[in-house]
């Protein structure tokens, strides 16, 4: 709470800049999301829609989600991001190659006797929706833009973060991997905030 | 409960739970132990089947998702061993032990049905998760661009 006293003096700075700093993940609880509430101290919508979408990067940046939104072309497995073992490859359509095809090996459902992590669509995100090695700035814009978010519009991808069975995955990964932080409900609530409030953008850090 | 399936062009029915794995019923009860058990996590490839023509490993392919679709283990790769790709590994002897052996055919036979005449990168891809303890990798590689129609 203090940083956020803190920004009531900060006026003379870049709204978007002193939001990012003061809600940055890094100060918050990493395993938990906060509510929108959290953030109503802040001056503008601007300000708290800057906010929401930092604290919505902290399931989005978090491996259990950014391993399947790699750079490169092999997925990735567990909080050290480790290139996918078996070793398999994003193929032309992001469902791997015949033989080693996501479907070979992941079920529509986590399989709780041999831990092999399954959903429905179990999939690679395409590679112009790469999150991994992004950093806010560059994810947000990324998200916005319907050439590199699968064509969808701000409410399609309301309804994708608050609703969609693989991106529930993330929650509920099962064999004791860590979930994404807090729910699919709390994420959903963030992304609804931040569309709602002008889904604004966190400015570049300059280092 | 039970159970529908087609495997190898024959519908059976048993008895078993939708959670059951695939391999335990091809095993135990259809009495088809072409197919192996190796590690039970997805991990080898021994127990690769088709599922309408599509490799899966059938140690963790629960019954659920079988339903309707047809099944082909090594069994049914041919009626009596003239798979190209049979033929090709009796040729060169590719087995050592033999248990992976199974899993690599069905992988392989998959790979031919898309790509006919794959390059090595295309071979290492597609195998890769087919696991092979006594390294009999590069007699299976040589073996499938014989099959091709390109090996020696």
């Amino acid at each position: 709470m203090a940083s956020l006293l803190v920004l009531g003096t900060s006026c003379q700075h870049d709204s978007r800049l002193v939001a990012a700093d003061a809600l940055s993940p890094a100060e918050g609880d990493a395993r938990t999301l906060r509510p929108l509430s959290a953030f109503a101290a802040l001056h503008s919508d601007e300000e708290r829609s800057v906010a929401f979408f930092i604290e919505a990067t902290k399931v989005m940046l978090h491996p259990r989600c950014s391993n399947c939104h790699p750079a490169g072309d092999s997925p990735l497995q567990g909080l050290e991001q480790r290139i996918h073992d078996p070793p398999v490859v994003r193929g032309p359509e992001d469902h791997g190659v015949v033989g080693m095809e996501c479907g070979t090996c992941h079920q529509p459902q986590n399989q709780p006797l041999a831990r092999v992590p399954g959903a429905p669509k179990w999939s690679l995100a395409p590679r112009i929706m790469a999150w991994v090695g992004r950093t806010p700035h560059q994810l947000c814009e990324q998200l916005k833009d319907p050439a590199r978010n699968g064509g969808k519009t701000l409410a399609q991808i309301q309804e994708h973060s608050a609703h969609d069975e693989l991106v529930a995955w993330g929650w509920v990964p099962g064999s004791r991997r860590e979930p994404a932080p807090g729910s699919q409900r709390e994420f959903g609530a963030l992304i609804d905030g931040w569309v709602a409030t002008g889904a604004h953008c966190p400015a570049e850090k300059t280092p | 409960m039970s159970l529908t399936l087609t495997v190898n062009g024959v519908e059976h029915h048993v008895d078993a739970e939708p959670e059951m794995p695939l391999l335990w019923v091809l095993r135990d009860l259809l009495n088809l132990p072409g197919t192996k058990f190796g590690c039970g996590q997805a991990l080898c490839g021994a127990c690769t089947v088709h599922l309408d023509g599509r490799p899966v490993r059938s140690c963790v392919t629960p019954m659920s998702r079988v339903g309707a679709a047809q099944v082909t283990t090594i069994e049914g790769l041919s009626p009596n061993g003239s798979h190209p790709l049979q033929q090709a590994w009796v040729e060169l002897a590719v087995p050592q032990c033999g248990f992976c052996q199974a899993g690599q055919l069905m992988t392989a036979a998959a790979l031919l049905a898309s790509t006919p005449h794959p390059t090595d990168d295309e071979i290492d891809r597609s195998m890769g998760g087919n696991i092979c303890r006594c390294g009999t990798y590069t007699r299976i590689r040589a073996a499938i661009k014989k099959a091709a129609g390109s090996g020696p």
